[in-house]
């Protein structure tokens, strides 16, 4: 295998983490010390009782830089797990997105018609605005912002991925 | 459990005698007052006042690496602990065990750019194994332990500890050792059995072996060193090393071949380029080793006994890889290889040693004694000679970064690990006096000398008043060349000898200095002199700085140009005019 002509892949990887001041920072500056790609990340407690939370990254790199970025996640002292949910197996990946759009007359009718067919909610409307909350996959958010682009679009905030292994394992 | 509170600062030496520490390397300041009195109050922790942070770090990093003992330090808020970073960066790269304490303002004026205060933790974060901001004085002893036992596990390496004053004054309780048990950081240390197996197996079916060891023997013990003279022995494979693993395998015995890499052997390097099976043990791949990852080791099966993980499959794939403690996945192969009886085949290993003697016969350490037309000392000449001297003596040599680190590591050979003190990894001219200081302090009557140069030891020359003050009979041996010899050298070979800023005046006199710090000076002007300068350095019984003037022509082979081959090595300077001068790729390399 040549290690600079391999093909770049997308990883998401979850990462469990004593919930401590830094923690977050160690993460990232590992990412750009090192030079990998962080194109998602999402951070929350998820255990109060064992203050432990989890980091969802998704990153891009040839196999040997993917294998080396959960190396060196690893080898951070507050981090209990490393999980590559891409190449460990089936796992459900979502991320939650607000749309605001501004349009009046037939683009506000037509924004509310793509809505209901992508199951987005209205979450605030004023006379000439809806801001939309949208759930599922990254192309599923990225084609909504799509067609909201023509309709009147003017801010879009996106949480980032989720994911999680299908079955029943934890991380 | 008794309910007894103590001082932060009374926690912090509670914890130190606890962990066995007896040396620490410091400078007090503001924030740290409340420590340094309980240090005061006490007698079982001997505190060295550097001139310097820096130096503290690397003194702390000598006593560490000759010892396999944690070093520790202790520094002041906002300067003191940015003066650490050089140190604690070194220690990084090279894999040393250090606890530092740096002292840190009041909780309460942490962000409000205090007096002195700086961000340290997030200054040092990239810089350390891991770091601590202790706010409250009852996780004190906790972190304490926690960071001895982050910085001595798996790949050691430096720990700092913030310490904000409010919490070196509040009272919390106290917790030992024993009580303190890591969360998440546990290495892995035996080596997994199938991948053992592998290896063995993989080693017995060579014909052209190498065993190829770096600092990570020396990290593991002396036992380590041990078993993997014992391994490479019974196997009958010659041996290289790096530079930082010099001292892992016995110089003198005729399976070693040198060091390899950049100016490694030539017949470390040829064996490397044409081995079929590469055991390679505690050593990462570093570029300064492997020259050009395409045209390394090509046609060899590599096995990597390694603690860390992410050192695996980073630069060089391997087809077996094995994490663990040196140590104990040696002691396992040993074991699998006397049990399975393997054997390389007498034959095969008949013929690699007969080419690889035909390599040595081409003598690549020789130099010229009148070469350049210079009849100051050679440089090579200085170094033999000294090692000469030092042979039979218990000695550790420090060095510093440049040409005579190198020529260091090429003429004196090393018997035993944990005697050979250097900056590897980060190259961090300045190191060599304050390493020597600390290990001297660890080695009270072992002969402590730094090859240094004058450039060097500029960078940490403060230090002669610590040597003098506290009477470390440290042997500063300076070859004195005016230039910043390794530039002025890539500057010849590449860059058409446009000596650009690589030049040094002829001051200071470094025996007048010597004198004004109290110390004895010598100097050698010429070759004839140099054996009784040595002499008279070893007989006295204190410091001594050393002047060697010596051939700044001089040019350290041999060389494997950045971005080359193994099998492109320079043997001498005639040979190097008649290579290209490199490719594009490599001249971009360092």
């Amino acid at each position: 295998m040549n290690a600079e002509t391999a093909a770049i892949e997308y990883h998401t990887i979850g990462v469990l983490v004593d919930n401590e001041p830094g923690v977050l920072a160690r993460v990232i500056g590992l990412f750009s010390g090192r030079g990998y790609n962080i194109e998602s990340l999402t951070v929350s407690e998820v255990d109060p009782t064992n203050r432990m939370s989890r980091i969802t990254i998704v990153t891009s790199g040839t196999p040997m830089i993917i294998e080396q970025i959960k190396a060196q996640l690893s080898r951070l002292v507050p981090v209990h797990r490393v999980s590559d949910l891409t190449m460990e197996g089936p796992h459900v990946q979502r991320e939650l997105a607000l749309i605001k759009v501004r349009s009046t007359g037939e683009h506000r009718v037509e924004s509310l018609r793509i809505a209901d067919i992508f199951r987005a909610n209205v979450v605030d409307s004023t006379n000439d605005s809806f801001t939309f909350q949208v759930v599922g996959s990254t192309d599923k958010l990225n084609a909504f912002i799509e067609l909201m682009q023509p309709l009147g679009l003017i801010d879009v905030s996106r949480t980032g991925v989720v994911a999680i292994a299908r079955g029943n394992k934890p991380l | 459990m008794s309910k007894e509170v103590f001082s932060g600062a009374e926690i912090v030496l509670k914890a130190l005698k606890d962990q066995g520490v007896e040396v620490v390397f410091g400078y007090p300041g503001g924030v740290t007052l409340p420590l340094y009195d309980e240090i005061y109050k006490q007698n079982f922790l001997r505190h060295v006042l550097v001139r310097h942070e820096q130096a503290a770090v690397h003194a702390a990093e000598g006593y560490a690496r000759s010892t396999n003992k944690v070093g520790v330090v202790i520094v002041t808020s906002g300067p003191g602990a940015t003066n650490t970073v050089t140190g604690l960066t070194d220690a990084l790269m090279d894999s040393i065990p250090l606890v530092c304490i740096a002292g840190q303002v009041p909780t309460q004026l942490i962000g409000n750019d205090a007096f002195q205060e700086a961000d340290t933790t997030g200054i040092t974060r990239s810089c350390t194994k891991h770091n601590y901001l202790v706010k409250d004085v009852n996780d004190l002893a906790r972190v304490l332990h926690e960071a001895f036992y982050v910085a001595r596990s798996g790949r050691p390496g430096p720990v700092l500890i913030d310490l904000p004053k409010d919490v070196a004054v509040g009272k919390g309780a106290y917790v030992s050792a024993d009580k303190v048990k890591h969360r998440t950081y546990k290495p892995r240390v035996k080596g997994e059995r199938a991948a053992i197996q592998r290896a063995v197996k993989l080693l017995a079916a060579a014909k052209r072996p190498i065993v190829y060891a770096g600092g990570g023997v020396i990290n593991s013990g002396p036992e380590a060193s041990a078993l993997l003279t014992r391994l490479t022995r019974m196997t009958g494979a010659p041996c290289t090393l790096t530079l930082m693993g010099l001292g892992a395998f016995p110089a003198s015995d005729p399976q070693f071949l040198g060091m390899l890499g950049m100016h490694g052997t030539y017949e470390a390097n040829l064996a490397m380029h044409d081995c079929d099976v590469m055991l390679a043990v505690g050593a990462r791949f570093d570029d300064r080793v492997t020259g050009k990852l395409s045209a390394f080791a090509p046609g060899a099966k590599k096995i990597h006994i390694d603690i860390d993980p992410s050192s695996i499959n980073k630069n060089v794939l391997v087809d077996v890889a094995i994490v663990g403690d040196v140590m104990a996945v040696l002691e396992d192969i040993v074991a699998e290889w006397q049990e399975t009886r393997s054997r390389i085949d007498a034959k095969a290993l008949k013929a690699w040693w007969v080419q690889i003697e035909e390599w040595r016969g081409r003598k690549c350490l020789r130099y010229k004694p009148n070469g350049n037309g210079s009849t100051l000392t050679k440089p090579q000449y200085a170094i033999e000679r000294l090692f000469h001297h030092l042979k039979d003596r218990e000695s550790y040599v420090a060095t510093d970064v440049g040409q005579h680190q190198m020529w260091a590591a090429q003429y004196i050979g090393f018997e035993q690990p944990n005697h050979w003190l250097t900056s590897g990894g980060l190259g961090t001219m300045g190191y060599g006096m304050p390493a020597a200081m600390g290990a001297q302090f660890a080695h009270p009557k072992a002969t402590c000398v730094v090859v240094t140069s004058e450039a060097s030891l500029q960078m940490n020359i403060q230090e002669l008043g610590t040597i003098e003050a506290y009477k470390q009979p440290v042997k500063v041996f300076i070859l004195r060349n005016n230039t910043l010899g390794m530039v002025r050298q890539w500057q010849e070979m590449f860059y058409e000898d446009r000596l650009s800023e690589s030049v040094l005046e002829q001051k200071p006199d470094f025996v007048k200095l010597a004198d004004a710090y109290g110390i004895k000076g010598l100097r050698a002007t010429k070759p004839e002199e140099v054996d009784d300068v040595i002499a008279a350095m070893l007989a006295h019984p204190g410091p001594v700085v050393v002047e060697i003037l010596t051939d700044p022509r001089e040019n350290v082979f041999p060389m494997i140009p950045a971005g080359a081959a193994h099998n492109e090595i320079i043997l001498g300077a005639g040979e190097a005019d008649d290579t290209d001068e490199g490719s594009a790729e490599g001249m971009v390399l360092v």
